[in-house]
């Protein structure tokens, strides 16, 4: 009983808390104090995700938990509700949080855009709990927004000509997504006269208007997770953001979309999708697999591989549509689909994250990202390297990586509801992400001597910034995201089992 | 044509006429004042949808239109601001480069 209260109560300090560090480091604005606030607040919100986490799961009713803010109650006021799948974005955001806050702080110590990234940063933050903690429909739209408009600030604030025009594609972009969005609250709003998820799920009756909906909601959330036809604005926006704001757009910001999206298609109004159009967006996600790999390896720029690589990466989640719907005929979040799913995610944004701190170093310690300038790094960078090669076998799938435990289960979820095609392209697109990785590994270990190449070639080249020393903590935030890689490997249970609540406790 | 009937159509006229701007104009400043009119034709559609059973309107829809206006401001500030930055860096390139 008592526990129940207290993770209730701890709910809105996740969404509150950031909020409020956000106005503090844009008041305090010496580096100094800024550092202090950073760290100590992240080290806060850390201990209050890991409480709230241990508290749901020790619960062991393992349900959603609701907290009304202001006690007005679902239909007038905005409810906080955690059921399994929030827990396990919440923690890691938590995670995730922590190790890129410290990155961060070492990455914008000697420069003074800081000053401009922390409210910026804690604002997301922010956003991403409220979003996944809030059970109002409309208060997700507010969440959606919070997002979209840090995440764009964030890429401008690379201040080059090619990030400022990333940013505001991805800002522009990002209104469209959530445009269509409000367009499918409103008509909700219209039919169910309520903004609260569950009542919307309780009164479902497969209508017009319910059907109106989720296509607008659809629509606008594929934009925003950047499917395949609709990914042109994802690459550019990744690519020119600084390091640690590319790590948390592919590793949490497109996982928002997918989150809000996955909710809707398979909890609230899961009686309005069909099979085929599952069947659809699974072609879609199977092309983005193989597109965005190939693409991948013909990018010329590390960090455009990367990006390339979240568009692949994100078709794999695609696949739970059509493996979900067809294997319970009915279209619930349940069954192991859904379980890879949640697992894909945490996986993958892990491995990411990892790889794009890794690659940032690479590019930070060579002075430019072109890739031919990486010939001969694993000389100079061998523990930046390593991190690079455990992220990239992650994703490629190869055993002791969390990889492969979600591309298993995606794999056996496949044959299970009897579809084997998909899983065709599962391994075709495990390959070509071991091309792609292995191309630059190959590179980095070739040896630069033998060339006629300088071996720091300031004269004939122009360098994006000047080669230069790493300082420990970026090398060291990126050896712990490989190493949680590698533990959710081998610890897969923990969150298959925080996983599980979703589906026998939901919120339906 | 009732009243409610008449906002709602307006709404999603609204609506469209913004999307297909969006989608056939190439400035920014009209992508940006498209996706402003998209905006106002669902707040539209909302204030119509608080009136829709009777006499006294209700004020949740009222709430929501009064915080996407709030949302619609501040995007709309930060897309002009990168507009604006965009413009000035491509003006200061026109300066040193003669060919174009």
């Amino acid at each position: 009983m008592i526990d129940n209260l207290n993770i209730a109560t701890l709910l809105p300090l996740i969404v509150f808390v950031p909020l409020l560090v956000a106005l503090l480091v844009f008041l305090v604005n010496q580096e100094k104090w800024q550092k202090i606030i950073n760290i100590g607040f992240a080290l806060l919100q850390f201990t209050i995700v890991i409480t709230i986490t241990l508290l749901f799961l020790k619960a062991n009713i393992l349900q959603s938990q609701r907290y009304q803010i202001g006690n007005w109650g679902a239909p007038l006021g905005i409810d906080l509700v955690v059921d399994g799948f929030s827990i396990v974005m919440v923690s890691l955001t938590g995670l995730l949080t922590l190790i890129l806050t410290l990155y961060s702080t070492a990455y914008f110590s000697e420069s003074s855009k800081g000053v401009r990234f922390w409210p910026l940063w804690w604002l997301l933050i922010s956003g991403l709990n409220a979003l996944f903690v809030s059970n109002d429909a409309f208060n997700i739209y507010v969440a959606l927004e919070i997002i979209g408009l840090a995440a764009a600030a964030l890429v401008a604030l690379q201040s080059t000509r090619e990030a400022l025009e990333a940013a505001l594609r991805y800002l522009l972009v990002g209104l469209l997504g959530s445009l269509f969005y409000l367009m499918a609250i409103a008509i909700l709003y219209r039919s169910h006269g309520t903004l609260d998820l569950i009542q919307i799920a309780e009164s479902t009756d497969h209508q017009l208007p319910d059907q109106i909906a989720i296509i607008f909601i659809t629509a606008g959330l594929l934009l925003k997770i950047a499917l395949f036809p609709l990914h042109f604005w994802l690459p550019p926006a990744h690519a020119n953001a600084p390091t640690p704001v590319s790590a948390i757009l592919s590793a949490l910001v497109v996982k928002a979309s997918l989150y809000v999206l996955i909710k809707f298609w398979f909890e609230v109004l899961n009686e309005s999708t069909t099979v085929d159009a599952s069947q659809f967006i699974g072609y879609l996600g199977a092309t983005a697999i193989l597109y965005g790999s190939w693409k991948a390896f013909q990018a010329t720029h590390l960090k455009v591989v990367i990006a390339y690589s979240t568009v692949a990466q994100l078709g794999y989640i695609f696949l739970l549509f059509p493996l979900s719907e067809q294997a319970a005929n009915t279209g619930t979040f349940t069954g192991s689909a859904s379980q890879a799913a949640i697992y894909f995610i945490v996986a993958h944004a892990c491995a990411k994250a990892a790889m794009f701190l890794s690659a940032g170093n690479l590019i930070l310690s060579q002075g430019s990202g072109e890739i031919s300038q990486l010939k001969g790094i694993a000389r100079r960078q061998p523990v930046n390297l390593f991190v690079f090669a455990i992220a990239g076998v992650s994703l490629i799938g190869l055993p002791p990586s969390a990889g492969f435990i979600a591309k298993w289960l995606l794999l056996t979820a496949s044959i299970e509801s009897g579809q084997w095609w998909w899983s065709i392209v599962i391994l075709l697109g495990g390959l070509m992400a071991a091309m792609y990785i292995a191309k630059i590994l190959h590179l980095a270990f070739t040896n630069v001597e033998n060339n006629i190449a300088p071996h720091y070639p300031e004269d004939n080249y122009i360098l994006d910034t000047q080669p230069q020393a790493i300082h420990w903590i970026l090398t060291a935030t990126a050896i712990v995201l490989a190493l949680t890689t590698l533990a959710l490997g081998i610890n897969a249970e923990f969150i298959l089992n925080m996983a599980n609540p979703t589906l026998t406790g939901s919120t339906l | 044509m009732n009243t409610l009937l008449m906002y709602s159509v307006t709404g999603v006229g609204l609506f469209a006429i913004g999307l297909l701007g969006l989608i056939i104009s190439s400035h920014i400043m009209r992508k940006i004042l498209s996706i402003n009119i998209m905006g106002v034709g669902i707040f539209m559609l909302l204030i119509a949808f608080a009136k829709q059973n009777g006499e006294i309107a209700d004020p949740l829809p009222h709430a929501m239109v009064l915080t996407g206006i709030v949302i619609a401001a501040a995007g709309t500030a930060l897309a002009l601001n990168l507009m604006v930055r965009l413009y000035d860096m491509q003006q200061k390139n026109r300066g040193s480069l003669d060919d174009r």
